[in-house]
Order: C-alpha cells, then structure tokens, then sequence
C-alpha cells in the first residue's frame, strides 16, 4: 500500500460518516433516502410558482399573501422546515426587494425547495447586501435608475419570497397557464418573470 | 462570532455566479447525501439548529470554502458529532482513508457526552409576556457588540441605526439557545437602514442609495436618541 498524505475527499468523508453513523445504528439509510427523494421531488420552486400564479389570478389571495405570507401558503400546504415564517413582498415598477441570508444561506424551503448555487456563494452573500444593483446587473437583471431597491438579509428564523410582478401580455393566460413562467430567480429578486 | 461565514459586507469574492437553468439540488451524489446526513446529525449529536449554524461558524476558512455548501455542512455535521463525543476526533477521516486502501487504524468510538438540552417546543417561535421594546417607526441602534459564541448580529449593521419596519413574531434567542443556555424568548424587529449607513461610498459600494433590512433581536436593540 502506497502511504497517500492528501487528506480524503469531501466524497469520501461523506461515505465515511454515514458508513460510521449506520454501522452504530444511529442512522437508518432509508431515512436519507428519504430526506433526498423529498428536496429532489416533492419540494421545490414549482410549489412558489402555483403561489405566485394564484395571486396574480386572484385578487384576494393576493390580498391575504402579502398580508400573512404563513397563513396563505398554509392555505395551499406549504409549510414545513425552514417556513415557521414566511413574508411576502411585492415587486412593483417602483420598488424591487431583493433576498438573501450572508450569514449562512436560510432560504423559504417548504415554497421554494433548497437554495440554488449563486444563493450560496460568498460572492453574493458578500455583495448583494452592499452594491445590489450591480451585483443584480452581473445576473443579467437591469433595474432603471428610479427603482428603488431594498435588499432583505434573513437573519433570523423569518424567511422572504417576492412577489413577482406579472409581465405585460399574459392578461389572457389562466393561473395554470400562468405557473410555468414563474421562475425561483424572480422570487428571490434576482430576474423579472418573462412573458412567454 | 468573528470569522469567516460572517460574509455581508466582505470583499474580494469576484463575481457572482449567473442562475444556471434547470441546476440540479445535488449537483454531485455525495452533496445529497451531506446534507441529509447533517439534517440527522444535528438530532444524533442531541444538538439543535442554532448550534449547527455555530457548527459552520467555528470551521477555519479552508474547512468553511474548499468544498463548497455542502463540504462545509459535512464538516459541521463532524464537527457537532465530535463536540457530543458521538465520534472521535480524526474518525471520518480514518475511516476515509481506509475506504481508499489504506491500512489505518481507527480510533475507538468515544463515550457519548451529549449536551444537557431538550426542546421546550417545536420550531423557534415562542410567546412572551412582556410587551414589545419597540415600535414600527422608532429609531433604533443595533449595539456594538461582538459575543464570543453565537449571533446573528451580522457584524455590518453593529453600532448603526434606522427604522422598525415591523415587529415580527417572538422567538427564542440563537446566541444562547446554540450553547444550551436557555431560549430568552423575545420580540424580532426587521429594522430598515439606509445604505449609506451602512457603507461607505465608493468602490464595492452601489453609488445609487438604496434600502436594507436585517431581522435583529430585542437584545440586539437599544433606542437611538
């Protein structure tokens, strides 16, 4: 055996762990499983898209989510881990809210599943918070000079969603029509929703 | 807590990563299997959130940033099942190197020291008896403080002031609730500051001014006169 000082992959410390962890009985396999199959499948940015959709077609939902974000996605069974919480705001021609946690990278999960890479960078939690508008520019979103931009740094146990705004040309479309254009970057704030 | 996962503010990380299409929850295997691993580490090691978070605060800058998100949930995931003495320092990595050939020996499983903790109730939010400190629309100073242990005080709003925009719901306080210190329920305040506050203009800083808003502890606060 050739003697090998690099210290081991996060790959295979990985495979350590839950080997160390199993074989004591602490974790049953299936379990993670279990946990992975749910973030893979079941919760995701679609549940977001279905919110974002029903407020746009639905004046008083609309009314009731920017009001009690937690109570109107409970409506819709989007609560959970990371959701104790949840406020809604709203993205307008004049006013774009922007989301993000520097201190580690909380995130709305029951609505919009685990965080996407750029959330988790440092060179986002370090710049959004001190020059959004340019870091939003790098991300391919172009805000006019009289947009005002509020940047929400989640530091405690609330979490944010943005409210898109609905583009122009999709008066004819119906809610499930509508859930498809939603995008998670339009409900950080990083991207507008498209019309198709 | 000092160190590098305090990150608002900070500069020299280059540009942000575009949002990529369709980016898979676990781009590699072993992420998916990190990150459900540490969700269950958190309860094996008798642990709760707010200690995990400390977990990713204590690594060092190697430990925190060469792996990414999820290398440095598995490393606080190690690192909170070696504070319980669940596992022995340097097992994970022993036993690493025996999947990849060589003969090692592993330490032997230590006797397990959980903390003395348990839950009161589910989840953060409590209910407090006392009215709330502050109002929407006081002034308010975040205090210049900077604890040893736990907070989410982010270092970049210490000893500046602006506005409650909101009273948020009671919750038990992170900066003692992630030693087992006790919950010190109490009021959380999203507090609205300006950015040229916050920053100084010039470069790594948006010359058009713009808003913030931090959710800060009741005692996080004073009143700013």
């Amino acid at each position: 055996m050739t003697s090998d000082d690099s210290t081991p992959s996060a790959a295979l410390r990985t495979e350590a762990l839950e080997q160390l962890l199993v074989e004591r009985g602490l974790v049953d396999p299936a379990v993670v499983d279990g946990i992975i199959n749910t973030y893979e499948a079941d919760i995701g940015p679609l549940n977001g898209a279905k919110v974002v959709a029903k407020a746009w077609s639905d004046p008083d939902y609309r009314r009731r989510l920017l009001e009690d974000g937690t109570a109107a996605l409970g409506e819709l069974g989007f609560i959970g881990t990371q959701g104790e919480h949840i406020v809604v705001v709203e993205n307008t021609d004049k006013t774009h809210n922007v989301v993000v946690c520097t201190l580690c990278s909380c995130y709305p999960w029951p609505v919009l599943g685990l965080p996407p890479s750029w959330y988790k960078d440092p060179a986002y939690r370090a710049r959004v918070v001190r020059e959004p508008r340019a870091v939003l520019s790098e991300m391919g979103l172009d805000l006019d000079d009289d947009v005002e931009i509020i940047v929400r740094d989640s530091t405690s146990e609330v979490r944010w969603l943005v409210l898109p705004q609905r583009p122009a040309g999709t008066e004819g479309l119906t809610e499930e029509q509508l859930v498809p254009l939603v995008t998670r970057d339009a409900m950080v704030g990083v991207a507008k929703v498209a019309a198709p | 807590m000092e160190g590098i996962a305090d990150l608002g503010g900070t500069t020299g990380w280059g540009p942000v990563r575009p949002p990529r299409r369709d980016e898979p929850v676990f781009p590699e295997r072993w992420n998916a299997r990190a990150f459900a691993l540490t969700l269950l580490a958190i309860r094996v090691s008798g642990r709760n959130v707010d200690a995990f978070r400390h977990a990713l605060e204590r690594l060092d800058r190697n430990a925190y940033l060469d792996d990414g998100y999820f290398g440095r949930w598995l490393n606080a995931a190690e690192l909170m099942l070696t504070d319980s003495a669940i596992l022995a320092p340097g097992a994970v990595t022993a036993r690493a190197r025996v999947l990849r050939g060589e003969q090692i020996p592993e330490p032997p499983a230590p006797k397990p020291r959980k903390p003395d903790y348990k839950p009161t109730a589910e989840g953060s939010l409590r209910t407090v008896d006392a009215p709330a400190a502050f109002a929407v629309g006081e002034r308010v100073r975040a205090k210049n403080m900077s604890p040893t242990g736990h907070t989410r005080l982010a270092g970049y709003v210490r000893g500046h002031a602006g506005v409650v925009a909101a009273v948020q719901p009671a919750a038990l306080l992170p900066d003692t609730h992630a030693h087992f210190l006790g919950e010190n329920p109490q009021y959380v305040y999203t507090v609205c500051f300006d950015s040229r506050e916050l920053w100084p203009s010039g470069s790594g800083t948006d010359s058009r001014p713009f808003k913030l808003t931090v959710e800060l502890y009741e005692s996080y606060l004073e009143q700013d006169s």
